[in-house]
């Protein structure tokens, strides 16, 4: 979202799910989206039936290859190089939308400079593809009436994910088809309430509606902070994306600009000192302006960066997190570890106290969904035993730790987040949002919602290109002793670590095991029969799965899921980070594989 | 959009230009008889149930296909009407396997509702009926749903949906090859009423006539929640009590439910028709995996690690000792010791409380899992 946020000023979806329908072109990339986000996935398949064009750039033989007009077969983190050619090929061929480019857009002329050496012959070299592809893929996308961009965890969980993100924005500012209907760029969000995590402040540095505790400016506490070696919990924020301007900008910068205060901007008082004021005032406690840890800072290779003590509310980091093995003993290793779940996970049975949680089926509240949709979520049946909501536990927990909170119900939670983030929520009462919802921002009681976002003018006022140079990935390269590239997806069957999904014999039954996707070649190379059993190891870890040969991954690339606890992929994966995101680059491992 | 008047016996009607009459009528409460036709498809026309008379016109027409004019005079019975309905009604039910007091689709059946509105002359349909020996496989290789080819009318809805709903194109009208039979029959070795109740006819099936299982069918149930019959049955069909309007708790789309509710159980799942989000589709997952709700693992008292073992304990003494806990480790390492990740799973106002409680405590370590 960083990415997005950076050039945008702005990092959600777009456009809405249902435009998809109408679109010209489609690009699918990074994205198994019939198998992650099924009613989405029938949309775009609708799309096509409509005539539209779809071009799908994915290294595996995805479902929506089969409907394609053009499969960009790139190799698994090549994704800049061959947005950069795209650009080149239509700057080339004079396919550029000039006046949206003239009126909304700046840097432009830096962008043409820096894709001037990515021609379709050299980046059909990186990535694979053949030049024709990345040429045909340029011409359908921009002659398109309206091109949609459809990404998710294929672009974003890589080392460069960021980069991978701004080199897709100019395709999609290039072409014009951002803040119109049936086009925009589209991140699909994986799980029902990220959306809505993010929003809410679940982030270090940010609170509701992204607006900054720290950091807002270089003059801050937190960049001076930065520079003291003491304090630098994250990794220096520097990379190679260059936003086409003369003063350089951070973040979280550009999302401040976008947000309109009440209170008068006092001279000399940073953004994020007023917001600090506006919640402390409010919640009636001193905020601190000291960076938080992110959750890679949380379990980081050097014990003294983590913290101590960890409360953890629904989430199963044993399984769905990378480098798992080395996750597991900074479990063992913290002094106190509280969570709060629905189940006993595999990452509970590592607590110390494990709190009893409503599931969705006995709580009131809202989510928000991937196209910033807030939407209400309603009780059908009593909490099971002695659980309780979680709003209950940790009001709770609360009051025992001496703060004087009062809610008696959620629909009082939500209208204090309303009052505090008026710029995102202030129009969205729960009455409001008793049909099907509203669409941030929404800052009135009589405002519609916003379908498109960047309609008429960006949130940051002008869209900004910007340069951002293809960097091969040096921390995770294939080698003689991993000469396998590992790379991870989901199945439409299960969801996440099958702590709910496992729970349903019907889709254990239609798939009840991992089975390691190998190509054809490879598993003769290897003298393997479909279904036999493998060691993989990477410079991580090693686990045993069954494989399946299938084309649908290509001669060096194999792919697991992480739904299985047994054969958990994450004891492969590494947490390198994306350096501006913070996001692990899961995406890209080295491996071996060895008969079993 | 146009508005255009037309009279359906008798009563004057505005509908949408473009409409068509059976959409015009149903949209004001007036009953044409359909089996064929589905609001979120094309028209079809295979039923051959929904025949009108128009004003100015020699023979009826079929109300599915032709759009509302302006000025429009339509009658939806007439003797002829009823004959023509009477006859597709009998063909329909001519190979459906009626034994509606075991189906489970008995009472939502929409060929009961037809049977009970234009009625049918048992003799006839006794007579042509398909023998004993025709009954043909039940096809139960989904977790989720069986496939009764003994019930099933051919109206092609199920086809229809698995190409237009969700595009998976998992399903065909197979054995159309009637020139087969046809040359059977030329040779003498068939009869011709032989080809009208021929069992090997045309059918309902996957590609090569295999299992669903071994189809490209990603187990949706948009095809289970449209069959007019008990062709397309759930293996788990206990009728609820009351339902209540949600949002599914899976993927980032946020598609719009009704939860089925029996008790304290939640045992099914539909898509909301009104929700812009989904238009009522749902995926497998959606539809179908609820269970974990309902599952006996479901944590239901706070447990506390004792001697290394987490055990029972009560919310006091649960909370109580995180409460020290988090108090101890703050006075000996200052607030910063604390960290919490919070959820996507849960709603915004967990959330919201969530981080504010850990700044409020003085430490901004929150995070969560949007990164993965």
């Amino acid at each position: 979202m960083v990415g997005l946020a950076t050039v945008l000023g702005s990092g959600a979806m777009t456009n809405t799910i249902e435009e998809l329908a109408g679109a010209g072109a489609i690009l699918v990339i990074g994205s198994n989206t019939t198998e992650n986000h099924p009613v989405i996935g029938y949309r775009v398949r609708e799309a096509v039936r409509n005539g539209a064009k779809l071009i799908v750039a994915e290294p595996r033989h995805i479902p929506l290859v089969n409907i394609a007009d053009v499969h960009l077969r790139l190799k698994p983190g090549t994704d800049v190089a061959l947005c950069n050619a795209l650009v080149h090929v239509i700057i080339k061929e004079g396919l550029e939308d000039k006046e949206y480019i003239r009126e909304r857009t700046q840097g432009f002329e830096y962008l043409q400079e820096m894709v001037e050496k990515y021609t379709p012959e050299y980046v059909a070299e990186i990535t694979g593809v053949p030049a024709e592809d990345i040429i045909k893929a340029a011409r359908l996308f921009a002659e398109a009436e309206s091109g949609a961009i459809i990404y998710c965890m294929g672009i974003t969980q890589h080392t460069s994910g960021t980069e991978n993100v701004v080199a897709l924005t100019n395709i999609s500012l290039l072409t014009g088809n951002l803040g119109v209907p049936n086009a925009g760029m589209n991140p699909l969000r994986g799980q029902n309430n990220v959306q809505g995590a993010c929003d809410m402040g679940c982030l270090p540095n940010v609170f509701t509606g992204y607006q900054p505790v720290y950091g807002d400016r270089e003059d801050d506490t937190y960049w001076q902070r930065l520079k003291i070696e003491k304090f630098a919990l994250q990794p220096e924020l520097k990379s190679n994306i260059i936003p086409c301007k003369e003063k350089e900008i951070n973040t979280s910068e550009v999302i401040a600009d976008t947000i309109e205060f009440e209170q008068p901007v006092y001279k000399g008082m940073s953004v994020s000192a007023q917001v600090r004021a506006k919640f402390s005032k409010a919640w009636g406690v001193e905020l601190s302006d000291i960076p938080g840890r992110t959750i890679s800072d949380m379990f980081h290779d050097n014990p003294s960066r983590r913290n101590r003590v960890l409360y953890l509310m629904g989430e199963n980091l044993v399984v769905s997190d990378p480098n798992s093995t080395h996750l597991r003993e900074c479990l063992e290793d913290l002094d106190f570890f509280v969570v709060q779940d629905i189940f006993l996970t595999e990452t509970a049975r590592y607590a110390d106290v494990v709190l009893p949680a409503a599931s969705f089926a006995e709580k009131e509240g809202t989510f928000i969904n991937t196209e910033r949709r807030v939407q209400r979520v309603r009780p059908a049946i009593k909490p099971r035993g002695d659980s309780k909501p979680d709003w209950e536990i940790i009001q709770l927990l609360a009051q025992r730790l001496g703060l004087n909170w009062n809610y008696s119900t959620t629909e009082e939670i939500w209208d204090e987040v309303r009052e505090l983030t008026p710029h995102y929520f202030k129009g969205m009462s729960y009455e409001r949002l008793e049909e099907c919802g509203l669409q941030w921002p929404c800052p009135s009681n009589d405002h519609p919602g916003t379908p498109i976002i960047h309609k008429g003018k960006f949130a940051r006022g002008i869209g900004q290109f910007s340069t951002v140079e293809y960097r091969p990935l040096a921390a995770e390269a294939a080698d003689t002793d991993y000469p396998f590239i590992l790379t991870t997806g989901r199945k439409i069957y299960h969801y996440h670590t099958r702590t709910m999904t496992g729970k349903t014999d019907g889709l254990n039954a239609l798939l009840s095991e991992e089975l390691i996707d190998i190509n054809p070649m490879d598993a003769q190379a290897l003298d393997l029969n479909d279904h036999d059993m493998v060691r993989v190891t990477s410079r991580r870890g090693s686990i045993k799965t069954k494989i399946q040969i299938t084309n649908s991954v290509t001669p060096g690339l194999v792919c697991m899921s992480f739904h299985f606890a047994k054969t958990a992929v994450n004891v492969l994966t590494g947490n390198a980070v994306c350096n501006v995101s913070v996001i692990p680059g899961v995406k890209v491992s080295a491996v071996r594989l060895e008969k079993a | 959009m146009g508005k255009i008047t037309l009279s359906i016996d008798g009563i004057k009607v505005k509908a949408n230009k473009g409409q068509t009459i059976l959409k015009a009528a149903l949209a004001h409460n007036i009953y044409i008889p359909h089996l064929c036709h589905h609001a979120d498809l094309k028209p079809f026309g295979g039923c051959r149930l929904c025949v009108v008379e128009i004003e100015g016109r020699k023979s009826p027409i079929i109300s599915c296909g032709v759009a509302v004019k302006e000025g429009m005079v339509v009658s939806t019975e007439s003797p002829e009407i009823r004959q023509a309905r009477r006859v597709a009604t009998e063909l329909l039910v001519l190979n459906h396997q009626v034994d509606c007091l075991e189906c489970n689709k008995s009472i939502d059946c929409k060929l009961q509702k037809i049977i009970s509105h234009v009625g049918i002359e048992n003799g006839l349909v006794e007579r042509l009926k398909r023998t004993a020996n025709n009954t043909l496989a039940i096809d139960d290789s989904n977790p989720f749903f069986y496939r009764d080819p003994n019930k099933c009318v051919l109206c092609g809805i199920c086809v229809r949906t698995c190409k237009e709903i969700n595009g998976v194109d998992a399903l065909d009208l197979n054995f159309r090859d009637y020139w087969k039979l046809s040359r059977k029959y030329q040779a003498g070795n068939i009869s011709l009423s032989d080809i009208a109740v021929k069992g090997d006819a045309i059918r309902i099936a996957g590609f090569n006539d295999k299992p669903i299982a071994k189809s490209t069918c990603e187990s949706c149930g948009e095809c289970l929640v449209r069959c007019p019959t008990g062709a397309f049955i759930s293996k788990t069909s206990v009728r609820t009590t009351r339902e209540v309007k949600t949002t599914c708790p899976y993927c980032g789309t946020g598609c719009g439910i009704y939860l089925g509710v029996r008790g304290d159980r939640v045992l099914s799942a539909r898509g909301d028709r009104n929700s812009p989000v989904n238009k009522g589709r749902l995926c497998v997952k959606g539809r179908f995996a609820y269970n974990f709700v309902n599952h006996p693992d479901r944590l239901t008292t706070p447990l506390i690690r004792r001697n290394g073992i987490l055990v029972e304990a009560s919310w006091d003494e649960a909370l109580d000792l995180i409460a020290t806990k988090f108090r101890q480790a703050q006075d000996k390492y200052g607030p910063q010791v604390l960290g919490g990740l919070s959820s996507a799973r849960v709603t915004n106002e967990d959330n919201y409380l969530f981080q504010k409680l850990m700044r409020s405590l003085g430490t901004n370590s929150i995070d969560q899992c949007a990164r993965l």
